[in-house]
């Protein structure tokens, strides 16, 4: 019977593994643009500018108020109705995109925020330029705040991801749920499933935790 | 075009979405109440120095943290009838949350006892206290506070992941939405309803979390007697 089943399983095997290179295909091009969004809004959302600031807060919060389910149904439904054609492939990657870079722009903007005015004066009466202030004097000094949990954030994109199989895409949890229709044994299969998961996720949460460590103990330096 | 936006058919359906509204609330709490339950036990075990408690809660955190809670819906969903448990769905969603949530929760629990300074745990020691008079009168009563903004945040959270829960038909919120979707062919009165109500709940933790956040700086130490 645990035989049959685990021949079965092998037999899956093709099927599994384009269901994590989906995963991590869509994980990774949503956590690209999704960062690069993220920083952008962030340094806007404390640009000094009332107006872009309260929009884009108001967007964060919508997005933070909503379960990602929903806005994937909402992208891959309604905007099709306004006109936008799209597969799920690609609802999935703007839905993925949009959540990473609402979580991260609030990340930038803490670590922004928490440079000290001083360093912006200074950058100023040296005659750096508002794009030389940041890139070389805000942001080095807000990565250490950033970057433990961005990292963390990358590892919630990769889990929201398995969100996307609610709308048909073939990634790494709708393949668990394909293959247990014809394998009755879920404990085996959701076993496999979330193994597949834990060995993209567990390194990049080891990764967070040490940056956090370093990151800390680096800050404990400086306030001494 | 988005013209023939139908408020009618929303009003129509508003019993059905007041259901779900109250479902979502109600599995949510009893999700939070285990989560909180799940917690606490993995934090104590967390906190032991033996590795014997220590070793397998940190496997269960880390497991539950790296893995997706939609697979462990399915793992429980499709997994607890093959070992004999037949449970209505519902019942399933409240254990995958509460499962799920309660990692997060003691990883929230312990950062917060953590965080009182040893002098604290030193200062009990010095004025002949036990163990647990130590930890019921000195440390808990500064951690319990540390720890309700966190807990709100996760609150937050598990509402939302409770919308996970229309994936195995149990009929909450989002169902609620998907329902109308497919009835009707309404996805934009079904989906912008419940993100509404989603919405509405957001708020409403949101506004508790910033007033637990003043009450606690507001609250004065308390002076040792």
């Amino acid at each position: 019977m645990i035989w049959q089943q685990l021949q079965s399983l092998a037999g899956s095997y093709p099927l599994a593994l384009r269901g994590l290179g989906v995963t991590v295909v869509l994980s990774l091009i949503s956590l690209v643009l999704g960062t690069l969004l993220g920083f952008g809004l962030g340094i806007l959302r404390t640009g000094g500018n009332r107006l872009i600031s309260s929009v884009i807060g108001a967007w964060v919060d919508l997005i933070r108020g909503t379960p990602f389910l929903v806005q994937i149904f909402l992208i891959f439904f309604i905007l099709p109705e306004l006109g936008i054609e799209l597969d799920a492939f690609t609802a999935g990657i703007i839905a993925l995109t949009n959540l990473a870079a609402c979580f991260i722009c609030e990340i930038v903007a803490a670590g922004i925020r928490s440079v000290p005015t001083g360093q912006v004066e200074a950058a100023l009466a040296s005659g750096l330029s508002r794009w030389q202030r940041m890139r070389q004097v805000v942001l080095p000094q807000a990565m250490r705040i950033v970057l433990p949990p961005l990292v963390g954030q990358y590892v919630l994109l990769i889990k929201d991801s398995s969100v996307v199989s609610a709308i048909g895409l073939t990634d790494l949890t709708r393949v668990g749920w394909l293959v247990v229709q014809r394998v009755p044994n879920g404990l085996l299969v959701f076993f496999l499933i979330g193994l597949g998961y834990f060995i993209v996720c567990y390194p990049l949460i080891m990764l967070a935790r040490r940056l956090e460590q370093r990151m800390g103990a680096a800050h404990g330096e400086v306030q001494l | 075009m988005l013209e023939n936006f139908s408020f009618r058919t929303i009003v129509e359906y508003l019993p059905l979405f007041g259901q779900g509204l109250v479902t979502t609330v109600w599995l949510s709490l009893v999700s939070f109440a285990g989560a909180l339950a799940v917690g606490i036990v993995l934090s104590a075990m967390n906190l032991q120095r033996g590795w014997l408690f220590r070793v397998p809660a940190k496997a269960y955190i880390d497991t539950v943290r790296a893995t997706p809670l939609l697979a462990q819906l399915y793992f429980l969903y499709f997994g607890l009838p093959r070992l004999g448990f037949v449970l209505p769905e519902l019942v399933v969603g409240i254990l995958a949350l509460s499962l799920n949530s309660g990692a997060y929760v003691a990883e929230i629990i312990r950062a917060g006892i953590l965080s009182i300074p040893r002098g604290q745990v030193e200062a009990g020691v010095a004025s002949g206290m036990t163990y647990v008079q130590r930890m019921r009168l000195v440390i808990l009563p500064q951690a319990f506070k540390v720890t309700i903004p966190p807990l709100l945040g996760q609150a937050i959270v598990l509402v939302k992941d409770s919308a996970l829960l229309s994936l195995i038909s149990v009929a909450e919120l989002t169902r609620a939405g998907q329902l109308l979707a497919s009835d009707r062919f309404m996805p934009a009165e079904g989906f912008i309803t419940i993100a509404a109500f989603y919405l509405l709940l957001y708020y409403c933790l949101k506004g508790l979390a910033a007033l637990s956040g003043r009450w606690i700086g507001l609250q004065p130490a308390r002076s040792s007697t």
